[in-house]
């Protein structure tokens, strides 16, 4: 199925900006057409990092992903926040605006962690209360990520799958699929990464993310993995990213390496692969 | 309410997992929960390690790692904005029994937070220095400034430059006394630290609350070093209107 939503940005390798990249990034992009930034690194009020987004906004198409909204938490995403994130994409005009299935703040204190939440009808209730919130406080619609989970919640009512397609249906958002969050949550849940992939709205996918993850262990020694961004993306995650864009079409690709950056070429290189697959016809 | 006891049991590592929590064969989530509980310390860790990186230097890594995680229990963040994560440090410092005979740190730490506020600070272009200089002292004394937003003073009991000095420099060893004011300025993008002569610091703190400068100068004392103190504000770009009165 190809789909039938607008996409703003290109159906191409993006990767999340690092600042340390600026000068090689410019003067050798290879495929990368567009880029992500972590919406509250750029709140400030000018200085270099904004500088620096403009420079960048001139050449390639900019997303914005928010990690601090708490879209899941028990209260509504805090107004104040929300008014910075409308500046900033005021701002910039982002090709596209992006948050978690996940929740970060409670109770004033922020925990600078994307927290997991459990799916029953009280909490899609919330979910796309704060959803419809952020939507008209920006005025766009967002793209909700699917999370990297290590437990599971008794209260759980429903799958993730039924849980993200509703809210997308209630909200009119669209869906970002992080395919190592796929991988990392399937295999910590011990449930089928390919059949997760082969069920999942693409038709409502305008962005998809790929990145590296860490390997545990959990108390009885079962595999537990960490969604660390620090290393390579993993053959079993290019494995389910194949497949995913063999059955729904090219979508824009993220390479995230927030820990341990490498140098620039290294970034590039993965990018390119993704390139690779995309370019490869359905 | 599973968040309430989700998010206090993140903090508080003697605090039992919450209830409901498993692993995907229902047993109880334990190690599980520990990914989070980990996720916070180390990131927080991490945001207060890149935010006071000289208080981190003249504390040591592996001490100052260590405080953060006291640190952070105490005062968790109480905004997404990480970038000005911290501003309870100096309070807490001052009251942080391990470096209570280190008594110049909260300064250390107001220094750094006001470094962090300049670098993401609004820009402002500074007015031509001739502008200044062409003016009569009379005219001069009448007019008011205006600094750029990321201007800030932090005044000290300590010699608080020559601390700051010696931690970019710690094989140094040398012997420090006297008590230092500084300023914060951002010439273009990148923040620095410059010791403000006498009356320097009073005379700054005036002109940001809106006197003229014939107050400011009143405020800054008999001591006060007018030149020097011009001269270091327009080589840092912090003059950024010159409104003469008439």
């Amino acid at each position: 199925m190809r789909d039938s939503l607008p996409q703003s940005l290109p159906p191409a390798p993006g990767v999340g900006y690092k600042p340390q990249h600026f000068d090689d990034l410019l003067a050798d992009p290879g495929p990368v057409r567009w880029l992500e930034i972590h919406a509250e690194n750029y709140m400030g009020d000018g200085g270099r990092p904004l500088a620096q987004l403009a420079r960048l906004a001139e050449r390639f198409a900019i997303s914005v992903h928010g990690v601090g909204l708490s879209i899941g938490g028990q209260a509504p995403p805090d107004a104040e926040h929300l008014a910075r994130l409308r500046r900033l994409c005021d701002r910039l005009e982002p090709a596209s605006f992006s948050e978690h299935l996940a929740w970060s703040t409670h109770d004033g204190t922020f925990l600078n962690d994307l927290l997991p939440l459990p799916y029953s009808r009280a909490t899609l209730a919330r979910v796309c209360d704060h959803i419809d919130t952020v939507q008209s406080a920006l005025g766009r619609r967002m793209l909700l990520e699917n999370p990297s989970v290590y437990l599971a919640f008794a209260e759980t009512e429903m799958d993730e799958i039924a849980f993200l397609t509703e809210i997308a249906h209630r909200t009119g958002c669209g869906l970002l699929l992080d395919v190592n969050n796929v991988q990392v949550s399937c295999t910590n849940l011990q449930t089928d990464a390919a059949a997760y992939i082969d069920a999942f709205p693409l038709h409502l996918v305008g962005e998809v993310h790929l990145g590296g993850h860490d390997r545990d262990a959990d108390d009885a020694g079962a595999v537990l993995l960490i969604d660390a961004h620090a290393t390579p993306v993993d053959h079993a995650v290019w494995a389910l990213y194949r497949r995913a864009i063999a059955r729904g079409g090219p979508r824009p690709t993220l390479i995230e390496w927030d820990n341990d950056v490498p140098d620039w070429p290294v970034l590039r290189d993965e990018a390119a692969l993704a390139d690779a697959v995309l370019r490869v016809p359905a | 309410m599973i968040a309430r006891d989700f998010a206090a049991a993140l903090l508080d590592p003697d605090l039992p997992v919450p209830a409901g929590l498993t692993g995907p064969q229902a047993q109880p989530a334990g190690r599980r929960f520990g990914v989070y509980r980990n996720n916070v310390a180390v990131s927080l860790t991490r945001a207060l390690e890149d935010g006071f990186p000289v208080l981190r230097a003249l504390l040591g890594a592996e001490f100052f790692a260590a405080m953060a995680g006291v640190f952070l229990r105490r005062h968790p963040p109480d905004s997404a904005l990480l970038m000005h994560y911290g501003q309870d440090m100096p309070a807490f410092l001052a009251a942080f029994p391990p470096v209570a005979h280190l008594p110049y740190l909260p300064d250390v730490a107001r220094l750094e937070l006001a470094l962090r506020r300049a670098y993401h600070a609004a820009d402002a272009a500074p007015v031509p220095a001739q502008r200044l200089m062409a003016l009569a002292p009379d005219r001069l004394a009448a007019a008011r400034l205006r600094l750029a937003p990321a201007v800030a003073v932090i005044r000290s009991a300590h010699p608080l430059h020559a601390i700051w000095l010696a931690a970019q420099a710690p094989a140094e060893r040398r012997r420090f006394s006297g008590a230092e004011d500084v300023a914060v300025l951002r010439p273009g993008f990148d923040p620095v630290v410059r010791l403000l002569p006498p009356g320097g610091a009073a005379f700054i703190l005036a002109v940001q609350g809106g006197d003229a400068i014939a107050a400011a100068v009143a405020a800054g004392g008999a001591d006060l070093d007018l030149a020097a103190t011009l001269a270091l504000l327009v080589e840092g770009q912090a003059i950024t209107e010159l409104e003469e009165t008439d």
